[in-house]
């Protein structure tokens, strides 16, 4: 059943997919298009974090730290060498060696799952704040500016390996996003079926047995770690293709927003964080154009996302996925039902402190 | 050199193994020494030091003083992993499983680190039908009984062919049945390798075992033959004594 | 000389700073177990509460010192009752419901205030030293840190309310079957940590202006105070802040703020791998 139910799931994000990449193109504005393809990045970064998260049990409150990475190793890169398909090479492996080094510190270091995430987040921050204040020609690297809070506005788009003067159209963007992002899904799932990936799993359902089956668990979370962190970086690399570098990649908002991906679609599943991406960010997106209006400007995207974090995690805390998933098997979620063995989890869980 | 062949024999050896934890001394200098293929019965009451004892042997615990060597070798420097790795398994006492996978999950991935995705397959088939298993191969062990979820873990402790196998309280709650097949398995185990095993069942330790050590106190008080052990003063007052009170 | 008497100084308001803006989240962390992300935030309404008191024609230390600590307190005895306490023993989603609470607020200062720098000019001038000059105000930083954590520490060790304190935190149940409401003694010290950050955001806030996202720029150097801290909250604070202030304080002198920033998040990671339970992680677990 659970078998039957992961292939639909696959078979339904690869059809989705090609409808994306052969309909939607024909049917909507260019800047339509521009917007699905930053939600097709923003879907590549959800997928990094219900991997590692997920499916690790890294809880990674700084995950947009590989993602502002990517994006500005790309964007060097590719002003300094004029190529741009190595340099989305670079803008993943930067992040992943960056990922390496930090699960190092991490994970050798005993580091509990609670001071990982304030240790990410940290990370993160600091990267922040480190890049806005790279205004002015000390901070150059070769030829490229790092602009401080202004980030690099001229960022390179990509171009085809075989004509690397011209850049791709803002539509061949889109595909190339479109594309990747159905790759790094199925790339998740294989790694998720591989050996790695099932002791993966296993580590976070129990530890301690992992390593008393002589598995040395560490390694395969780094491994994880490493590859949310180049995933992340790849996201980054296509944001900055739609968008531009900028030090916001960084910053609280998106390592935020990225969390609300997975919580709202659901920890445990890759296609619940890929949802949540798209359908938060199209909700902020139209947040964001109402609050313009005058009389709504209480509807501050922050505040929104910040009341959804809240009440998810006190009502809905599995996400959206598993009522999903009981919906497609005949049982309709109660929410009363849910509400109920929630409080009574909360009651046992406090009179045992 | 004479003395390495004798090492040879030996598979597992502690020299004034100590655990302290803050002003508690838990093992307090054990010396005990464990040959290749032999079984041993580990008793003594509640809090004497058996399962901290496991827990130093496979590296859960850190000695606070003394050594682990098996087969000669320093465990001192080795993570949990590594001494598993150099074929020591172990069944801890509370089940320790893979909640939220299946029996046939758990059994495989215990089998995976040794013989590889295929060779893990057919291994995992083998032990659960040893086990009695195959029945329940697809249900989330979280689902099962208690005395069948120690079999589950039974059954991946046994998955990777470990040289040693500690089993703590393996019997508990198991019922009649599964306790004969446990003592059956038992001694087929222990044609192929050697086992440590704690337990209260006196029952079941008659059946089972040739040497007993008990502990009591962080000590070992007394080693010996099971009827010897059965037989000895001082382990009827610190130890069965209490366990006739306690039935 | 001066050199080195003006360099002492800054170190010495480097560190109290850093005292002042984690001992909030110190105590919440160290008492309730709980990682408050919200933490940066509640720095920030500190702020807003000075300045705007301040400009409502108050006194400029009544309103640093008084209406920024009751306000802020009383909010996060709020956010206790109806957030936290569903949430007690599952220390994550704590984290993400604080974080939530986080951006809410961020969201609804801006609202509220626009998303500028408003502030005070410190008060209290500037004092020569030989060629150097430093505000006073920065180092009046230092004898609050010492008064706060000479406070807390006072009030926990000493006191019946210290004591119940740490006894229901230790073990609430325990505490609850000896006759204590549990439920307040939450609420308070949650109260208390958030009162500690009003006190110390409304303290920074003529230093550094308020806007609404500064508070991320506090909170990743509270968590790593706190973490490099360890389990004692007010040792561990304390000779975390002084290790770190100081060598940010000197990197910075040498380099770039920036750069002394790197170096102490850096300094903090290496500390971790090479103490992980933090400064006083084994060697004072019981204290404070």
């Amino acid at each position: 059943m659970s078998k039957l139910m992961n292939w639909s799931g696959s078979l339904l994000v690869v059809l989705a997919g090609l409808l994306a990449l052969v309909i939607v193109p024909s049917i909507v504005e260019l800047y339509v298009l521009i917007d699905l393809s930053i939600y097709a990045s923003f879907g590549i970064l959800a997928l990094s974090l219900g991997l590692v998260w997920g499916y690790g049990g890294i809880l990674s409150l700084g995950q947009a730290a590989f993602f502002g990475l990517g994006g500005y190793a790309y964007a060097v890169a590719a002003i300094n060498l004029g190529d741009s398909a190595s340099a989305l090479l670079i803008g993943i492996a930067i992040p992943a060696c960056f990922a390496a080094v930090l699960g190092y510190f991490m994970f050798w270091g005993n580091v509990s799952d609670v001071y990982l995430g304030v240790m990410t987040l940290t990370v993160a921050l600091i990267l922040h704040s480190f890049i806005s204040q790279t205004a002015g020609d000390q901070w150059v690297i070769g030829n490229a500016p790092l602009g401080g809070l202004n980030g690099i506005p001229g960022t390179p788009i990509l171009s085809w390996p075989w004509s690397p003067d011209a850049s791709m159209t803002l539509r061949e963007v889109y595909s190339v996003t479109v594309v990747l992002l159905l790759c790094s899904y199925l790339g998740c799932k294989a790694y998720l079926a591989s050996n790695p990936g099932r002791i993966l799993v296993a580590a976070r359902e129990n530890e301690l047995r992992c390593q008393l089956l002589g598995y040395n668990v560490r390694r395969y979370k780094q491994l994880a770690f490493v590859i949310g962190g180049g995933l992340a970086g790849l996201a980054g690399v296509l944001f900055a293709n739609s968008v531009f570098v900028n030090p916001a990649m960084f910053g609280l908002s998106v390592n935020a927003q990225s969390i609300i991906w997975v919580i709202v679609g659901g920890l445990g599943t890759l296609i619940g964080p890929l949802v949540g991406a798209f359908l938060v960010q199209f909700l902020t997106k139209s947040l964001g154009s109402i609050s313009q209006v005058p009389g709504l400007a209480w509807l501050d995207p922050n505040l929104v996302l910040g009341l959804f974090l809240v009440l998810f995690v006190l009502f809905v805390p599995k996400g959206l996925a598993p009522l999903f998933r009981s919906a497609s098997l005949g049982l309709f979620p109660l929410a009363g039902k849910a509400g109920l063995r929630k409080s009574s989890t909360n009651g046992r869980q406090r009179s045992g402190t | 050199m004479t003395g390495e062949r004798q090492d040879s024999r030996l598979l597992i050896e502690t020299l004034g193994l100590t655990k302290r934890f803050g002003g508690v001394t838990a093992l307090k200098g054990i010396d005990f020494r464990l040959k290749e293929g032999e079984l041993r019965c580990l008793i003594g009451p509640n809090g004497a030091g058996k399962s901290t004892f496991f827990k130093c042997l496979t590296g859960q615990y850190k000695a606070s003083a003394g050594e682990v060597r098996l087969r000669g070798q320093c465990l001192r420097h080795l993570q949990g992993h590594d001494i598993a790795q150099r074929g020591v398994g172990i069944k801890t006492q509370v089940p320790n499983v893979f909640e939220n996978l299946s029996v046939r999950e758990n059994v495989w991935l215990a089998a995976l680190r040794v013989f590889g995705r295929q060779g893990a397959r057919e291994k995992s088939e083998e032990i659960m039908e040893r086990l009695g298993l195959t029945h329940l191969a697809e249900t989330t062990t979280s689902r099962l009984a208690h005395g069948q979820r120690q079999l589950v873990e039974l059954a991946m402790v046994l998955a990777p062919d470990p040289d040693l196998i500690l089993l703590d309280e393996p019997a508990a709650g198991m019922s009649d049945e599964e306790i004969s097949r446990l003592v059956d398995i038992i001694k087929q185990l222990n044609q192929h390798g050697a086992l440590v095993i704690v337990e209260h069942d006196m029952q079941f330790i008659r059946e089972i075992a040739t040497t007993v050590t008990v502990f009591h106190q962080g000590e070992v008080l007394v080693e010996g033959g099971v009827q010897d052990i059965l037989d000895n003063e001082t382990v009827r007052d610190v130890y069965l004594g209490k366990e006739t009170e306690r039935c | 000389m001066d050199y080195v008497a003006s360099l002492v100084l800054q170190i010495g308001s480097s560190v109290a700073t850093l005292v002042l803006i984690s001992l909030g989240l110190a105590i919440i962390f160290g008492m309730m177990r709980i990682i408050n992300l919200a933490h940066g935030e509640f720095l920030m309404l500190g702020g807003y509460c000075t300045v705007t008191a301040y400009n409502a024609g108050m006194n400029i230390w009544i309103a640093i010192f008084v209406v920024a600590p009751l306000v802020v307190g009383i909010f996060g005895m709020i956010i206790e009752r109806f957030i936290i306490q569903y949430l007690y023993g599952r220390i994550i989603d704590t984290m993400l419901a604080t974080w939530g609470l986080s951006l809410a607020l961020i969201g609804i200062v801006t609202v509220v205030f626009g998303n500028t720098t408003s502030g005070v000019s410190a008060p209290l001038g500037s004092l020569a030293i030989g060629d150097y000059r430093t505000g006073v105000y920065s180092i009046l930083l230092i004898p609050v840190a010492i008064a706060l954590v000479g406070g807390g520490w006072l009030l926990l060790r000493y006191t019946r309310a210290g004591l119940i304190a740490r006894g229901t935190m230790q073990n609430a149940a325990m505490a609850t079957s000896l006759g204590i409401e549990s439920r307040r003694v939450y609420a308070v010290t949650f109260g208390i940590g958030a009162a500690v950050s009003g006190l110390a955001g409304a303290m920074l806030a003529p230093l550094t202006g308020v806007v609404p996202t500064i508070g991320a720029a506090y909170v990743a150097k509270a968590f790593i105070t706190v973490i490099s801290g360890g389990a004692a909250i007010l040792t561990g604070t304390v000779v975390a802040s002084g290790l770190l202030g100081t060598l940010n304080t000197l990197v910075t002198y040498a380099t770039t703020p920036v750069i002394g920033s790197v170096a102490l998040l850096s300094a903090a990671v290496l500390l971790l791998r090479v103490l992980p339970q933090g400064i006083t992680g084994h060697v004072f677990r019981r204290n404070l």
